[in-house]
C-alpha cells in the first residue's frame, strides 16, 4: 500500500520539522522570562537588552512553530481518517483542551508581550512573558497526554467499534505521560539553553559585547546544567517504563533477539542482522541493563523472539518486530547527546565560576557546534519512540497500516508531500539566514529604519539587503 | 438538549468567532495590497492586527480540535474528503503567518515584495476556500455507506460555491477596511472610508447571488424555511443599516454590522446542516447525523466541564488584550514591530 508509506513519510517529516521549532520556543520562552524577571528585580538595563536581543530569535522561531503546528492539527483527519474515527473519542479531547488551555494563552500573551512593551506597567509586561512560557509548557503537557495514549492506551473501553474514553483521570495519570513530559520539557529547556550558550560563545570568541554575553551565557548554562541532569534522570525512568509497558520497543532498542542472561548487560554497539535475527560483535557493559531496568544488579530481560511469540498468541499472525536498526541507533544517538550535554554544562559552569570562561578559547569553540546536539537528541528521541512502536499506531489496538484515509489517493498525498516539503525547506533556509543575520548584527546595532521615504529602486534594492 | 447538540452549537460558535475575528485579519491582509500606497502604510496596516491575529487563528485550531474530540467521524470525513482544498488552505496560512514576522527582517525591496505577495494570497485564499467549503457542504457531497467522501472536482468547485467563496472574500475585505477605519488616522483612514463604498456595492451583488443560489442549489429553504428566512431577513436589514452607518461614518457600528453579517452567514450553514453534520448527495440514508458522528457521553461530559470553565477565562483575557491595544496607530510615535 503506497498510500500508507507516503502518509507515513509525510507525517514523520512534517512532525519532525515541527519539533525543530517547538523545543526552541519552549526553552527560549523560559529563559527570556527568567531574564526579564532579573530585569524587573535588579533594575539593570542590560537585562532588558538581553530579553530584547534573544526575543528576536524567539519570535522568528515561534512564527514557524505556529504555522507548522496548524498543519499538525489538520493532518490527523486528512491522512489518518480511520485512526481519527477510532481514537477521536479519547485522543481528540486532550487536543481540544490543548487549544483552549494553551494555544489561546500563548498566542494572546505573546501579542501583549511584543506589542505592549510601551503600553503596560513593567510587572504586567513581565507577567505576560511568563504566561507565554507557561502556555508552551501546558501545550507540551496536553499533546504528550494524547501521544502517551498511543504509546500506552489507558482510560478507555472498546465500544461501537472504537476506543471510547471512560476515565479521564487514568488518561492524565498515564505512566507514560509522567515519564515523557519531564523528559520532553527538559529536552526543550536544554535546546533553548545551549542555543544561547553557543551563540554567546561565538561573541565571546570575537570579543564583542563581552559583559552582555557572559551574563547571557551564565543564565543559560545554569538552565542547561539543570536540564541535562533532568534529561538523564527522566531518560532513565523512560527506559524503566518501557521495560514493562512496551518491552518489544526496549528489546529492539537493545537489539536483543534472544532472552538475556541474568544479570543482563547493556550493549554499547552491535552489528545487527535483521534477516537472520542476530546481532554480532556486541560491546557489552555488564550489569547495566539489569540496573536500568530493575534498579538492581540482577534480573533478566526478554528478547524479541519471545516477545513476538507472545504477541502472535495474542493478536494473531503477523510481524511485530519494529525496525530494529533504527530503534537501536536512535536510542544510542539520543543517549550520547545526553552524555555530551551533561559533561559540557558541568565543565562550562566550572569555568564560569572560576572566571576563566572568556579565555578558554578551545572550550568556547566547542560550544558552538553543541547548539545542534539537543536538536539531534530531540529528533532521535522521537524517532526511537515512534518507530519503536511500529507496527502499531495505537499500541496493541490499531496498526498503522489500518489507520490511513481510504479515500485519499497516493497521487494526492504525493502532491501534498511535495508541496509541504518544499515550503518547509524554504522556511528552514530562511530561518538559518535570518538567524545568521541577527547574530552578525549583534545586540547593539539598531534595526535599520524604514526606507519608505526614499525611492527604493534608487537604493539598489537587493545589494542593500544582503549586508 | 443533548450534549452532542450542545457541542454542535459550540463548534458553530467557534467558527462564528473565527470568521468574525480572523475575518478582519484577512481583510486587513488584503488591504496591504489594495489600499496601502507605501511601505510605511503597509506596516501600519500590519501592525493594526499584529497583537491579535495569531490568537484569532486559534479559534480555527480550537474548532478543529473540538470537532476531532466531539465528532470524530465528522472530523475524519471532512478533513480527508476535502484533502486538496485543505492542502491549499494550509499552504496559504503557513506563508501568511511567517510573512508578518519575516517581512521586516531584511531591507531588500524584492524580499519585501515576496512577503507582500504571501500576505495578500494568504489573506484572500482562506476566506475564499472557507466559502467554497461551507457552501459545498450544505449542497451535499458524495458520502458513501462507510462515511467516506469521494468528491470530484465539480462537487466542490462550481458556480454556486465560487459565489460563496467570493462572498466571503468581499465581506472579509469590507470587514477589514472598517477595522482599519477604527485603527488608523489621517489619509489612510480616509482612503479606507472611500474604499468601503465600492466594496459595499460588490458585496451587495454577491450577497444577492449567494442567497438566490442557496435557494436553488440547496435544500436549505425546504428543511429549515422559517428560521433561515428570519436569518436572511435580519441579514438584509443589517446590510441596509450598514449603508447608513457607512454614510454617517459610524466606524464602530459599521464594523459591528459586517461582523454580524459574516456571523449570520456562518450560522446559516450550521442551521442548514442541523440535525446532520454532513449531507450525502448519494443517498439521504447516508447523511451523517449529529448523533452518529458524536463521541460518547463520557468524553463529551468531560469536555463540557473543561470548556465551561476555560471559555470565560479565555474571553476575559482576550477582551483585555483588545482593551490594551484600543488606540489608533499613527505610524509616528509608536514602535512598529512588523
Ligand atoms: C512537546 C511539545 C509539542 C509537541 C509534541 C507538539 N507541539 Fe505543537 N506546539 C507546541 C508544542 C508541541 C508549542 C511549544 O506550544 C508551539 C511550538 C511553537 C509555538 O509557537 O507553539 C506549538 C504550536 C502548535 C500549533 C499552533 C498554535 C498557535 O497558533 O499558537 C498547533 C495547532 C500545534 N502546535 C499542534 C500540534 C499537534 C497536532 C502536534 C502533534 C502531532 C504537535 N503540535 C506536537
Ligand atoms: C513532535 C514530536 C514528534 C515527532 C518528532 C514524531 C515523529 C514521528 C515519527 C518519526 C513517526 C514514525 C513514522 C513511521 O514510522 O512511519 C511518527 C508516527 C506517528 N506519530 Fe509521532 N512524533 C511526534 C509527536 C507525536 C504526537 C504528539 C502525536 C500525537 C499526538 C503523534 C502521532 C503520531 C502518529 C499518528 C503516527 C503514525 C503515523 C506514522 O506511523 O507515520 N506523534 N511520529
Ligand atoms: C541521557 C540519556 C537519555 C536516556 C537514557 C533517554 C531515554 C529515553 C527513552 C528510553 C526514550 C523512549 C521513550 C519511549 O519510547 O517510550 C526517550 C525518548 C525521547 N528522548 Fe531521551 N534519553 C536521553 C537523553 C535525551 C536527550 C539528551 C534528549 C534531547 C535533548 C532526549 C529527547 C528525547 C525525546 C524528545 C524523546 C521522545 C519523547 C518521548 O517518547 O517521551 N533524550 N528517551
Amino acid at each position: 500500500m503506497e498510500e500508507v508509506l507516503l502518509a507515513r513519510i509525510q507525517f514523520a517529516s512534517t512532525t519532525l520539522f515541527h519539533f525543530i521549532f517547538v523545543p526552541l520556543s519552549i526553552g527560549l520562552a523560559l529563559i527570556i522570562a527568567i531574564m526579564q524577571t532579573m530585569y524587573v528585580v535588579k533594575k539593570e538595563e542590560i537585562y532588558m537588552k538581553m530579553t530584547k536581543f534573544w526575543s528576536v530569535f524567539f519570535l522568528i522561531n515561534f512564527a514557524i512553530g505556529v504555522v507548522t503546528g496548524i498543519l499538525q492539527e489538520f493532518q490527523f483527519g486528512m491522512n489518518w481518517s480511520q485512526y481519527s474515527r477510532f481514537v477521536g473519542d479519547v485522543f481528540g479531547a486532550p487536543l481540544a483542551i490543548e487549544a483552549l488551555l494553551a494555544f489561546f494563552l500563548e498566542s494572546t500573551f505573546i501579542g501583549i508581550w511584543i506589542f505592549g512593551r510601551d503600553k503596560l506597567p513593567k510587572k504586567l509586561h513581565l507577567f505576560s512573558i511568563w504566561m507565554v512560557s507557561i502556555g508552551t509548557i501546558l501545550s507540551a503537557f496536553w499533546i504528550l497526554a494524547a501521544n502517551s495514549f498511543m504509546q500506552n492506551p489507558v482510560g478507555y473501553t472498546l465500544q461501537n467499534g472504537r476506543a471510547e474514553m471512560n476515565d479521564i483521570i487514568a488518561l492524565l495519570t498515564n505512566e507514560k505521560l509522567w515519564v515523557a513530559f519531564p523528559h520532553t520539557v527538559f529536552g526543550s529547556f536544554a535546546t533553548g539553553a545551549f542555543f544561547i550558550v553557543g551563540v554567546s560563545a561565538w561573541y565571546l570568541l570575537k570579543k564583542r559585547d563581552v559583559d552582555f554575553f557572559k551574563r547571557s551565557m551564565t543564565v543559560a548554562m545554569v538552565v542547561g546544567l539543570l536540564s541535562s541532569f533532568g534529561l538523564a534522570f527522566s531518560g532513565h525512568s523512560q527506559a524503566q517504563y518501557l521495560m514493562h509497558a512496551q518491552p518489544m520497543k526496549m528489546a529492539a532498542a537493545e537489539a536483543l533477539w534472544e532472552d538475556s542472561g541474568d544479570p543482563a548487560a547493556w550493549t554499547l554497539f552491535a552489528k545487527i542482522d535483521v534477516e537472520n535475527r542476530e546481532s554480532h560483535g556486541r560491546i557489552d557493559i555488564p550489569y547495566l541493563l539489569s540496573y536500568l531496568t530493575y534498579n538492581k544488579f540482577s534480573g533478566k530481560v526478554e528478547g524479541m523472539n519471545t516477545l513476538e511469540q507472545k504477541m502472535i498468541e495474542q493478536h494473531g499472525e503477523g510481524n511485530y518486530v519494529p525496525p530494529v536498526k533504527t530503534t537501536f541507533w536512535s536510542f544510542r544517538i539520543m543517549a550520547a547527546t545526553g552524555g555530551v550535554l551533561v559533561g559540557i554544562s558541568l565543565l562550562g559552569l566550572f569555568l564560569i565560576m572560576r572566571k576563566k570562561i572568556k579565555n578558554s578559547k578551545w572550550f568556547l569553540r566547542i560550544l558552538i557546534p553543541v547548539i545542534f546536539f539537543p536538536f539531534i537528541g530531540n529528533s532521535f528521541g522521537w524517532i526511537m519512540s515512534e518507530i519503536g512502536r511500529q507496527p502499531w499506531v495505537v499500541n496493541g489496538l490499531m496498526k498503522t497500516a489500518d489507520a490511513v484515509s481510504p479515500n485519499v489517493s497516493a497521487g494526492q498525498i504525493l502532491f501534498s508531500l511535495i508541496s509541504f516539503s518544499t515550503i518547509y525547506t524554504i522556511l528552514g533556509i530562511i530561518m538559518v539566514v535570518l538567524f545568521v543575520k541577527v547574530i552578525q548584527r549583534g545586540p547593539n546595532e539598531k534595526i535599520e529604519e524604514d526606507v519608505s521615504a526614499t525611492d527604493p529602486f534608487e537604493m539598489g534594492g537587493v545589494e542593500h539587503a544582503v549586508k | 438538549m443533548q450534549l452532542s447538540e450542545i457541542w454542535f452549537l459550540l463548534i458553530a460558535i467557534l467558527f462564528v468567532g473565527f470568521i468574525f475575528l480572523e475575518g478582519f485579519d484577512f481583510g486587513v491582509g488584503m488591504s496591504t495590497r489594495l489600499l496601502a500606497k507605501n511601505d510605511l502604510e503597509k506596516r501600519i496596516l500590519m501592525n493594526t492586527i499584529g497583537p491579535v491575529w495569531d490568537a484569532n487563528e486559534v479559534w480555527l485550531i480550537t474548532a478543529g480540535g473540538a470537532m476531532f474530540a466531539a465528532f470524530p467521524h465528522w472530523y475524519a470525513t471532512l478533513f480527508s474528503g476535502y484533502y486538496l482544498p485543505f492542502v491549499f488552505l494550509l499552504l496559504a496560512l503557513i506563508v501568511r503567518g511567517v510573512a508578518f514576522e519575516f517581512r521586516g527582517k531584511m531591507e531588500s525591496v524584492r524580499w519585501k515584495r515576496i512577503w507582500d505577495g504571501a500576505i495578500f494570497i494568504g489573506s484572500a485564499l482562506p476566506p475564499f476556500l472557507f466559502g467554497v467549503l461551507f457552501t459545498s457542504l450544505i449542497r451535499g457531497l458524495p458520502i458513501d455507506a462507510d462515511m467516506n467522501m469521494h468528491a470530484g472536482f465539480f462537487d466542490i468547485v462550481n458556480v454556486y460555491t465560487v459565489i460563496g467563496g467570493l462572498t466571503f472574500v468581499a465581506l472579509s475585505y469590507l470587514h477589514g477596511l472598517l477595522f482599519i477605519t477604527m485603527k488608523t488616522v489621517g489619509e489612510l483612514r480616509e482612503r479606507a472610508h472611500n474604499a468601503t463604498r465600492k466594496t459595499y456595492l460588490v458585496t451587495g451583488v454577491l450577497l444577492v447571488l449567494f442567497i438566490g443560489m442557496t435557494a436553488i442549489e440547496t435544500e436549505a429553504f425546504t428543511v429549515h424555511r422559517g428560521i433561515l428566512l428570519l436569518v436572511y431577513a435580519v441579514g438584509v436589514l443589517l446590510f441596509a443599516a450598514l449603508f447608513f452607518f457607512l454614510k454617517k461614518k459610524k466606524e464602530g457600528l459599521s464594523f459591528t454590522m459586517t461582523g454580524l453579517l459574516l456571523s449570520l452567514i456562518m450560522s446559516s450553514f450550521f442551521i442548514t446542516l442541523f440535525p446532520n453534520v454532513m449531507i450525502s448527495s448519494i443517498d439521504p440514508t447516508y447523511h451523517m447525523s449529529i448523533h452518529e458522528a458524536a463521541s460518547g457521553e463520557y468524553s463529551l461530559r468531560v469536555m463540557t466541564i473543561v470548556a465551561g470553565t476555560m471559555i470565560p477565562i479565555v474571553m476575559a483575557y482576550t477582551i483585555w488584550s483588545y482593551y490594551v491595544f484600543r488606540k489608533r496607530l499613527t505610524g509616528e510615535k509608536e514602535h512598529l514591530e512588523y
